[in-house]
């Protein structure tokens, strides 16, 4: 079972972020760049399938050169080879263009099983690993939090806001997970240390066949008019609870018609 | 008079067929461009279970695909029926829910036409200016799409339903559904209980415990408190993450994102990506123990003290005020 797993390196969810005002873009280069978490549970997925099945795991992402960082993570957890799409064009494409230039780099790969996260942290879209199904015919089980492998029979447990659905279908496919998957490991000492000799291959525009005028800034499918920082809600009123707090709060509550 | 489609969420309680709320908050919304009209794709017996309830809030037409190819599959024999009725109905732009399902038929329906989308939007005007708000709500954006049809996926919550009353025209449509959009079958939908409150993206109220709840058996407090003011239970990640609650019920960046008239915090410290999922809610109200847990700085009224004295007192007082 050959596997790629789709990584996206986004901005820390825990640092500030924000756009970059000279082209209304992810503010990227001043941000602390991490791996997307959702990705880490599709990894350590991937890693599982492997180990019960064998085969390759390659990472697949598309990002600027700094996402050398997040592969190499990514390979430090164990999986084999990586690809790294990166050209100074692709700055600023819209998901549609993106999902373009990933459908044609998982034509360079030999695999049965694609796994990416659910949703990304920064542009929360839960839409990539349906744009790539779409491009590429094949079955997209989405929104997983168990996975059974069978032969080439998948069958997964799909969480959904009350509970959750059963599907079922067949490899070539694309899985996408949520965080309730998996624990994923962290890398160990030896995995780090492989990893600085793992194969990384880095593939251009020109590499894929995919045209500049098709991606980045000026072909986006949308396009941000301005942005702004929302106002911080300003914090209201504070009561230290002197054994009438309760009291206080059902007033406030009963104030708003809450109650 | 323009035609925007508004692609319907429904959900089936055991025999009951009803409507999420966001479609209702979607035929609101989707009045500024023109004359809405409300797509059913699912099970047989769906349209007719909500038909007059979308023509309540503005539906013109209904158009009606149901058929097993659409219900025992997923996802993408939707994105077909939506295809197919972009291109006869010449419509202007199209609205889908921001729920799962509803993103990923927006992505597939935006390839098969040729469109751009922008998605998770809380509002959007008669131009076509849509308005995002990003990262743990600490950034409002405006965009446009740029190319084709536009295609908007709308955050639950965020637009107030009013009624409109409209024709409701029901048009059955006959989609055949390709093979290539039965690649995955749905054999089974299994409903977990929330107890029978209100579902969490849809509750005018939610009470949300943290890891200062300290056990499951301490969010039986939660749960009073939410069932007195009628409103759902949600948890934070760490209490989630401890067995506290189901993870279903985790609100925050990797958990559900609510938009409630009321949010109760308790016990929760109020991290950026819990507060990614709750900073939008109208009125916020936090129960904690340190005065200077970062919740309070969202806090319209915050209590410092012990949740374990407060939550019970409160409740009470609830009860006997709403007796
Ligand atoms: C990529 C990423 C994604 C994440 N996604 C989410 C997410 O979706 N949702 C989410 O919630 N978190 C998320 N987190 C985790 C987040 O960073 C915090 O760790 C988490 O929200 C903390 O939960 P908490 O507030 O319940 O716990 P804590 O931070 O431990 O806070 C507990 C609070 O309870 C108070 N307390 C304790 N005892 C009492 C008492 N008796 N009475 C009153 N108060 C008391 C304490 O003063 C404290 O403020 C994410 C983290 C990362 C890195
Ligand atoms: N640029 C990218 N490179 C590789 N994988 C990506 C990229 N963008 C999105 N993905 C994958 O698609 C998932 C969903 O992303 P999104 O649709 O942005 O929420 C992510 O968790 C990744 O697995």
């Amino acid at each position: 079972m050959n596997i790629v797993v789709l990584v996206k390196q986004v901005p820390d969810s825990g640092s500030e972020r924000t756009l970059d005002p000279s082209d209304n873009t992810v503010a990227r280069a001043s941000a602390d760049n991490v791996i997307s978490e959702m990705d880490e549970y599709a990894i350590e997925e991937a890693l599982k399938v492997k180990e019960a099945h064998g085969g390759e795991v390659t990472i697949l992402t598309m990002g600027p050169e700094s996402a050398t960082d997040t592969i190499r993570k990514a390979l430090s957890m164990g999986a084999d080879k990586a690809i790294h799409v990166t050209d100074p064009a692709l700055h600023g494409s819209c998901v549609i263009a993106t999902s373009a230039v990933l459908a044609k780099a998982l034509g360079t790969v030999e695999w049965d099983l694609v796994f990416s996260g659910a949703q990304s942290t920064d542009g929360g879209l839960t839409m990539m690993p349906a744009l790539l199904a779409e491009r590429l015919g094949v079955a997209h089980l989405s929104g997983a939090r168990k996975l059974t492998v069978d032969g080439s029979k998948l069958t997964v447990e799909r969480q959904t806001d009350g509970g959750y659905w059963t599907i079922e279908g067949q490899t070539p496919a694309i899985v996408s997970t949520w965080d309730t998957m998996n624990e994923p490991r962290y890398p160990s000492f030896k995995g780090i240390m492989a990893a600085k000799s793992k194969p990384v291959t880095t593939l251009s525009l020109a590499d894929l066949g995919v045209d500049e005028s098709e991606v980045g800034l000026a072909a986006a499918t949308s396009t941000v008019l301005e942005f702004a920082s929302r106002p911080p809600k300003g914090a209201g009123q504070q009561v230290k609870d002197e054994g009438d707090g309760a009291a206080k709060l059902a007033d406030f509550l009963a104030s708003k018609k809450f109650v | 008079m323009s035609e925007v489609l508004v692609l319907v969420e429904a959900v089936a309680d055991g025999d009951n067929i009803g409507l999420k709320k966001v479609t209702l908050e979607m035929l609101t919304a989707a009045r500024v461009f023109g004359e809405p009209s409300a797509v059913v794709a699912g099970a047989t017996g769906t349209a007719a279970a909500v038909k007059d309830r979308l023509a309540e809030y503005g539906a013109a037409k209904i158009y009606v695909a149901e058929s097993d190819d659409i219900d025992n599959h997923l996802v993408a024999p939707k994105a077909e029926v939506l295809a197919q009725l972009v291109a006869d109905s010449a419509a202007t732009a199209v609205l889908l829910p921001s729920t799962q399902e509803g993103q990923e038929v927006a992505g597939r329906l935006a390839l098969k036409i040729g469109s751009g989308l922008l998605n998770d939007i809380s509002e959007v005007d008669a131009d076509g200016t849509a308005t995002q708000v990003v990262f743990a709500g600490a950034v409002i954006v405006k965009s446009k799409v740029a190319k084709g049809t536009p295609i908007y996926t709308v955050r639950p919550n965020s637009v107030a339903p009013e009624p409109a009353p409209a024709a409701g025209e029901v048009i059955v449509v006959d989609v055949a559904i390709s093979d290539d959009a039965k690649k995955v079958r749905v054999l089974d939908r299994t409903v977990e209980s929330g107890g029978g409150r209100p579902e969490l993206t849809e509750a005018s109220v939610i009470v949300s415990g943290g890891r200062g709840v300290g056990s499951a058996e301490n969010f039986a407090l939660i749960e009073g408190l939410a069932d007195s003011l009628g409103g759902a239970v949600g948890a934070s990640r760490a209490a989630t993450d401890s067995g506290f609650y189901p993870h279903q019920y985790q609100v925050g960046q990797t958990g559900k994102t609510v938009s409630p008239q009321l949010y109760l915090a308790v016990g929760i410290s109020g991290a950026i990506q819990h507060r990614a999922g709750m900073q939008t809610s109208k009125t916020i109200v936090a129960i904690n123990k340190d005065n200077e847990a970062p919740i309070f700085e969202l806090a319209d009224f915050g209590v410092v003290g012990d949740l374990f004295q407060i939550v019970p007192a409160l409740t009470e007082e609830i009860t006997k005020r709403k007796a």
